[in-house]
């Protein structure tokens, strides 16, 4: 834009004018208007695409600890990733453009590598510049990021009365777990931890949250060896249960908080 | 006073203009008379065909920034990777040696969308918006801003070929991002999402060289497809609302591109490789209100027209450093 020209609009308003031939450089600057417009538009609207995948409820992720309401998270969170640098066995990972309005918003997927509290002071709270992450919750224990629940009754190894030897996820598995009675500090590969159970209670041994689980007799039977996984008011859905759980696809899930959310 | 504001309302879309005969002081005037002396034209047509019988060709301060632009998301790069901790977090919003750093727009689309007034964006904000007006506000385009390196790429291509007559650059209206800025940031509040963060290159790209590439950054190389082939620095001219708002920080920063009309030969060597080109609307004859003139809020401090300049007319300066000096 060089020129200071009357909008060539203006001239056709006047009703008896005669149909002016615009100049050249009047069609140039009226095709640039257009261009503009066009592109404003379109821009807005591309921008608007990121509402779709929102609408259509296509992901329930599982947020970080303190993650505030589904909604407000989106809005809250300025998707610089600070959280995502601060946690020990990296188990934040950011949400790529197919999650809409979550581009750039951290999740958890529990069973490739959960949140186990390595951090023991939740990082992740204390990084977070905007409080999309709140920082009311200053420990593990009053984190609620989701819930576990039996998923796959029948898959379940206690429910089938069975005991577990090996790796709980082979030795390919990347994931990292916190063994406190082998390294309190450092996390380290699941891979390099075989178990041998007689009875398979991976989610409860593993779960970092006293109280959050336990196994429960299935039959008043002394003689039934069969055990079920109970989740507990305590649990805070971290997911460390998904992530050991040895049969694949996992027996226990976690519900993240954004379902629950959305079910209320 | 009114001059400056005709600048900054250039930075929100106005068209370049003459200075009316209140603006122009009497130097000026008299050495615009003294330009259009007869043997005045033809001294500087010699000098010109002397230029381009010789051309000078001089990288300095776009090595600087290519070099800049490098270390600096490097930095955010290895503060992740090998856990330095110097700068975490994206261009967003991070944290420098544990100081909050929000960039402007983002944490306004947050404060918007959120309903809220969080203390450490207010903090981060206010870090950034001094930092960025001291060293030049837009200095952030052109000194850190990844997908500005990429555009700078994506431009040398596009004037590759359009010599060739293979593209054509197709001009829109610099009001388009003031515009665009404002119905961002009321998008943000109605619809308490950060939409404009959803197509927002620099994140994208910030993130993307920080955590590891995403799909989005298809994204990114479409709109660069639309810079090489559509329109010459698209994004960075009419669209990008965080370049408006460095823009404004830098308004009245210390740090300017000053021109010397006296020494200027109008040949437009400067609005040629100008990723702003309207700053330099000044260096047109007649256009210039004073002998010395600052370029604008728009200016990106890139340092390109202080290159590309054969007389030197356009130099860097440091308002108010040499009183201190």
């Amino acid at each position: 834009m060089t020129d200071e020209r009357p909008d060539p609009d203006v001239d056709e308003m006047v009703p008896q004018a005669p149909r002016k031939r615009l100049t050249r450089r009047e069609l140039e600057k009226r095709r640039m208007l257009l261009r503009s417009v066009g592109a404003g538009v379109t821009l807005l609207g591309l921008s608007f695409v990121g509402y779709f995948p929102i609408l259509k409820q296509l992901f329930e992720r599982l947020r970080p600890p303190g993650a505030i309401a589904e909604d407000d998270f989106l809005a809250a969170c300025i998707k610089c990733g600070q959280c995502v640098q601060v946690c020990p066995v990296q188990a934040i990972k950011l949400a790529d453009g197919d999650e809409g309005y979550g581009l750039g918003v951290p999740y958890i997927d529990a069973r490739q590598q959960a949140c186990d509290f390595s951090c023991d002071a939740v990082q992740c709270v204390l990084a977070c510049p905007t409080g999309a992450l709140t920082h009311d919750i200053s420990k593990k224990e009053e984190v609620h990021m989701g819930i576990a629940r039996l998923a796959r009754p029948d898959a379940c190894l206690a429910m089938k009365g069975q005991g577990f030897k090996g790796l709980a996820r082979g030795d390919l598995f990347q994931g990292l777990l916190r063994y406190e009675d082998i390294d309190r500090w450092n996390p380290i590969r699941v891979a390099d931890h075989p178990y041998d159970v007689e009875l398979c209670d991976l989610c409860v041994r593993e779960c970092p949250i006293t109280g959050a689980i336990s196994l429960a007799p299935v039959s008043g039977d002394p003689g039934d060896k069969r055990r079920m996984p109970v989740v507990h008011e305590a649990c805070v859905g971290c997911g460390a249960c998904e992530m050991i759980c040895p049969v694949e696809p996992a027996a226990i899930v976690i519900d993240p908080k954004v379902h629950k959310e959305r079910l209320a | 006073m009114k001059w400056f504001l005709h600048s900054l309302g250039m930075m929100f879309g106005a068209a370049a203009r003459k200075p009316d005969e209140g603006e122009l002081t009497d130097a000026a005037r008299s050495m615009m008379k003294f330009k259009k002396l007869p043997e005045q034209v033809k001294d500087r047509k010699a000098k010109i065909a002397h230029e381009h019988e010789f051309p000078v060709v001089s990288n300095k301060w776009r090595n600087r920034r290519w070099a800049s632009i490098v270390i600096l998301n490097l930095l955010f790069v290895v503060s992740y990777w090998f856990d330095v901790q110097l700068v975490e977090g994206a261009l967003t919003a991070s944290r420098f040696f544990g100081f909050h750093m929000a960039d402007a727009f983002s944490a306004a689309q947050v404060m918007l969308a959120f309903k809220d007034v969080m203390l450490n964006l207010v903090i981060g904000t206010t870090t950034v918006i001094v930092a960025w007006w001291l060293v030049g506000g837009r200095a952030f385009c052109s000194w850190i801003c990844p997908y500005h390196l990429l555009a700078e790429w994506a431009e040398m291509l596009h004037l590759k070929l359009a010599r060739l007559g293979l593209a054509k650059d197709h001009v829109f209206h610099r009001g388009l991002r003031t515009v665009l800025w404002g119905l961002f940031l009321a998008l943000a509040f109605l619809t308490g999402y950060t939409i404009y963060e959803y197509i927002n290159p620099v994140g994208i790209v910030s993130r993307a060289l920080i955590y590891g590439p995403t799909i989005a950054v298809f994204w990114v190389l479409f709109l660069l497809g639309v810079e090489v082939f559509y329109s010459r620095r698209f994004w960075c001219r009419y669209i990008c609302p965080m370049g408006l708002t460095y823009g404004i920080t830098g308004a009245a920063s210390p740090v300017q591109v000053e021109y010397n009309l006296e020494i200027c030969l109008h040949e437009g060597e400067c609005r040629k490789v100008c990723m702003v080109p309207h700053v330099l609307e000044v260096t047109k004859m007649g256009y210039a209100s004073d002998t010395f003139e600052y370029i604008g809020a728009d200016c990106t401090r890139c340092g390109m027209c202080v290159d590309a300049c054969p007389q030197g007319a356009l130099k860097f300066k440091v308002r108010g450093l040499d009183s201190v000096i």
